[in-house]
């Protein structure tokens, strides 16, 4: 283990009094901490800590939702692609997270405008610090812009962020800056290139140069200064310091003046050089300038890894990571636990999302496209998401179908008809359980309705069972329900034929549970007595032959067999064959059974 | 139809359900308010917004600027149904079993709860969600996870009729059939028509598909012709029926690869259909009357649909067959648009009035189109 590099931070739980022992477990996102027994007895509370408020931030939710469609329309770049085109689309890509970012911030602006004291102040400037971030990121990295224009960029990218922190110091600067030697930047590799540009260059410096040492200004201090400055003299800049309130503009306007073509490989020695300069002995740098002094130092590593302990959320460093695998500018460094650094940082940040109320379903894209661990993250999360209503549960099913996580989806449908029996709802019990092809529930379902038959006589929900449809055939039990059910109505439609015919199949084809058998035969026996049955060819001799096997069964598994069985079953049916016959009981001999 | 018509507005909540403020018939006004509800936020809300359509006639592109939110209000649970009653009130229905109407102040841009009826979807122990609700002032009718259905009037307290146990499963969405029947559909594929004239309790007729009984989620009926009625599942098929005849779809029609949530004929222009599906897509259908021959003589399947019954209807007249009931694409008969740019999170509910349409996304996003092709 790597030791580590910051304190680590404390959180207040205001609501424990005083002397009472904290117990804790862990979330998946969240720790909850309670009050133990140890000290006083007194009211116990569970406290929640939630370590990420960010996400419960109503502007901030906008940014995560935008760039998720960002991220998602990322992932499916081609690969094929040649690395020309490829790098447009990544640097519109990030401009696209820019954006986001800008008009999160510009509406934070807004609301504060109208609140001044909403909390959502604090994000002001982190949402500031992450765009100055990512937009160097965007320079050095991404657009890897070569000598030339790499300055401009640089001046881009101060002049937006200097606008943002001093709209009044920026005002006195444009007066001051060189204007009208603009014409001098026809961008190296129009019409000239950057060796053409640099003698140019060095000829209109060392002019200017000779005329300060001429002292050809003296009369004008002004105009003296403003030469200074345009020589690049470092004292002169430093004098100028409160408008220049940044170190990285100290040293993009000393690159301007001194060194316009510098190449990105010499970013960091300047960087290093200005960023001493104009910080006093006395004040530390913040974890902001370190961070960009990473950057020009082109260790993408170390500005993950600050950004990472610096911000709360991960959503910064889960993304611009992203970005920068696309890129193929990351080094394939695997970490302890297995995975790689992209796939860590958006695991991080998914699984931050998903103890959310509302963003987990962002989150399942994020678990999607990392390949190594996703796919278990998920697994594991999505079982905890709560299933208020039906409309939800379909969503979190669909969710797991489309993933194949069957084991999930059994899981789900079972609670939903658990709950739906609880609540005597048969028919959505039932839908749920042909969903999950859940035979066994489906018996269960089935199983009750035959025991409200028994008890009542008659069946309930008889829209549910006549126009069930193939879907009876998902276990016996329901199928036997559906056809038994089917009987009854063909008896009522006087059928009785028809009726016959359904009966025996039902009994020979061994459906029918034990309890019911005795309701199947006192249903067989008036049909017996039917005209229409006893005197068509081949039914009723069958029925009886199989009723006799049925009763026979029936009878030694209730009792056991023995001498009196056998009487009694004989004496049975002795009786129903004679009824059938049409003769008296005396009419037969004793058949042998 | 073109792209840069559509515009996100991303708006920190998850919609469940949108749908525009009713414009006069007389005027020819573009639609210019809509009302939107949320879903799995520990505070939902209904919300107000303006388009600010007042009138102005086409600017050169197709849209204008976001919505604007006008007013919003704090909402018991998630939002599963919203209608609009009149001008200025719409109902709500909740998954805390309630239904409520609000009523929307367009002066003080407030709005306030004018009337509810708490827990009236309900199990014994429990409350059940109220998953759908029709209305036609001042006439309110819902249904629910607890296979009931409610009516109601506003403005009066109390319920005025409960079938009790009208289903055994979930009623996913209620819609009119007349002015005396109304239409269900639940989860397990089944379309019942119950005459709320009679006091009886069990639907007039009930009509499902012929294969797996997959639940049905949405319902609508053909302004003009009232046998017509379109229904859409958990399959996503688009299925089209003729209610006066057979207890099966007249047409089914591959749509979409999830559940589809809504569908909706364009009130004005019936030869247009438009679906939203859980798999984040909406669509455009389009249907022409191009031909001599009536649709339902015309062979053909083509792999992309099942076009089922060659009946002739009662009554013969080719002009009044619905080119809905013939649903065959393979002669070009039959349109389908993408409305939205892709991967999207699921589209919850759209609504379509005049040119425009409004639709509301899972990844808590309102599209609106003012410039729909009809």
């Amino acid at each position: 283990m790597e030791e580590l590099d910051v304190e680590p931070a404390i959180t207040n739980i205001p609501a424990a009094s005083d002397g009472k022992h904290l117990g804790f477990a862990w979330g998946p996102g969240d720790i909850l901490a309670y009050e133990t027994l140890y000290m006083a007895p007194g009211c116990s509370f569970i406290h929640e800590v939630r370590k990420d408020e960010d996400i419960y931030s109503p502007i901030l939710r906008k940014l995560f939702n935008e760039s998720h469609h960002i991220f998602v329309g990322l992932q499916t770049i081609r690969e094929d692609l040649p690395s020309k085109n490829k790098k447009t689309q990544f640097v519109s890509i990030s401009k696209n997270y820019r954006s986001v970012i800008r008009a999160c911030m510009e509406e934070l602006q807004q609301v504060l405008q109208k609140w001044p004291r909403n909390m959502e102040i604090r994000y002001v400037s982190i949402l500031l610090a992450i765009e100055l971030i990512w937009n160097l990121c965007e320079v050095l990295f991404i657009d890897a812009a070569p000598a030339g224009p790499l300055l401009l960029h640089l001046l881009d990218w101060v002049r937006l962020h200097k606008g943002d922190v001093d709209e009044k110091a920026r005002e006195v600067l444009q007066s001051e800056s060189p204007a009208e030697h603009h014409d001098y930047w026809d961008v190296p590799g129009g019409t000239q290139t950057l060796t053409e540009f640099d003698v140019k260059w060095r000829h209109w410096h060392e002019e200017v140069d000779r005329c300060l040492q001429d002292n050809s200004f003296a009369s004008n201090q002004h105009l003296e200064i403003i030469c200074k400055i345009l020589v690049g003299d470092e004292d002169t800049l430093l004098e100028h310091k409160e408008l220049l309130s940044t170190w990285y503009h100290f040293l993009v306007t000393r690159l301007l003046f001194c060194h316009p073509t510098v190449k990105p490989t010499e970013l960091h020695y300047y960087a290093q050089s200005c960023m001493t300069m104009f910080l006093d002995l006395r004040s530390v740098p913040e974890p902001l300038d370190s961070i960009l002094l990473a950057a020009f130092e082109f260790d993408i590593h170390q500005v993950i890894k600050d950004c990472s302990i610096a911000l709360n959320n991960w959503w910064f460093v889960a993304h611009l990571t992203d970005l920068l695998d696309h890129c193929k500018l990351l080094q394939s460094h695997n970490l302890h636990f297995g995975s790689n650094l992209r796939e860590f940082l958006l695991l991080e940040y998914a699984s931050g999302l998903f103890t959310h109320h509302s963003l987990w379903q962002l989150a399942v894209d994020y678990f999607d496209n990392c390949p190594e661990f996703g796919h278990v993250y998920l697994e594991l999360q999505i079982e905890r998401v709560p299933l208020d209503t039906e409309r939800k549960a379909l969503k979190v099913l669909r969710i797991c179908e489309q993933r194949q996580m069957s084991e999930q989806v059994r899981s789900i449908c079972k609670i939903m008809a658990m709950r739906a029996l609880r609540n005597n709802r048969l028919g959505s019990a039932l839908s749920w359980s042909i969903r999950a092809k859940d035979a066994a529930f489906a018996t269960l379902i089935s199983e009750r309705f035959l025991q409200d038959y028994c008890a009542r006589g008659t069946f309930s929900d008889l829209d549910l069972i006549d126009n069930l449809g193939p879907a009876m055939l998902l276990s016996d039990r329901l199928t036997f329900l559906v056809k038994y059910r089917e009987f009854h109505k063909l008896y009522e439609e006087n059928r009785f034929s028809e009726a016959a015919k359904l009966l025996l199949s039902l009994i020979t084809a061994k459906i029918a549970p034990r309890s019911f058998w005795m309701t199947l035969l006192t249903d067989a026996l008036p049909l017996l007595e039917q005209k229409e049955v006893s005197h068509s060819a081949h039914c009723p001799y069958l029925l009886l032959y199989h009723l006799t096997c049925l009763v026979y069964g029936f009878i030694v598994f209730c009792y056991g067999s023995s001498c009196k069985v056998d009487q009694l079953l004989t004496s049975l049916i002795k009786e129903s064959v004679c009824r059938f016959a049409g003769l008296g009981p005396e009419g037969l001999g004793t058949p042998k059974v | 139809m073109c792209e840069k018509c559509v515009n996100a507005k991303y708006v920190s909540q998850k919609i469940s359900k949108t749908r525009w403020r009713p414009v006069s018939h007389s005027s020819l006004q573009q639609p210019d308010i809509f009302a939107t509800g949320s879903w799995d936020n520990e505070d939902n809300k209904i919300s107000f917004w303006s388009i600010g359509n007042h009138g102005s006639s086409g600017m050169d592109e197709g849209f204008e600027g976001d919505p604007q939110l006008l007013c919003e209000h704090k909402h018991d649970g998630d939002v599963l149904d919203l209608q609009f009653l009149d001008q200025d009130r719409i109902v709500t229905t909740s998954s805390t079993g309630a239904v409520t109407i609000f009523r929307h102040h367009q002066n003080s841009q407030t709005i306030s709860v004018s009337q509810r009826w708490p827990r009236v979807h309900r199990y014994p122990c429990d409350n059940a969600p109220c998953t759908g609700v029709v209305c036609s002032s001042p006439e309110i009718v819902t249904v629910g996870e607890d296979g009931k259905i409610i009516v109601f009037r506003a403005d009066q307290e109390g319920v005025i009729r409960v079938i009790e146990n009208a289903d055994s499963s979930t009623i996913h969405a209620v819609t009119y059939l007349r002015t005396t029947e109304i239409l269900t559909v639940n989860s397990i594929g089944q379309l019942k028509l119950w005459d709320l004239r009679q006091q009886s309790n069990s639907p007039s007729q009930i009509l499902s598909l012929s294969g797996d009984r997959l639940p049905l989620h949405c319902v609508d009926r053909h302004p003009n012709q009232q046998h017509i009625v379109a229904t859409g599942g958990q399959d996503g098929m688009l299925c089209v029926w003729d209610v006066r005849q057979g207890s099966t779809p007249f047409s089914l029609m591959e749509a979409h690869s999830a559940e589809m949530w809504e569908v909706h004929f364009h009130p004005t222009n019936p030869d247009h259909l438009f679906t939203c599906s859980e798999d984040g897509s909406l669509l455009h259908w389009e249907t022409s009357t191009h031909s001599d021959m009536p649709s339902f003589l015309q062979g053909g399947r083509n792999n992309s649909m099942i076009s089922r019954s060659a009946m002739a209807p009662a009554g013969g007249n080719q002009s009044l067959i619905s080119t809905w009931l013939s649903g065959d694409s393979s002669k070009g008969r039959l349109e389908t648009t993408h409305m939205l740019p892709s991967q999207t999170l699921s589209v919850n509910s759209l609504d379509v009035l005049g040119q425009c349409l409004v639709c509301g996304t899972d990844g808590e996003a309102i599209f609106v189109n003012r410039q729909v092709p009809v």
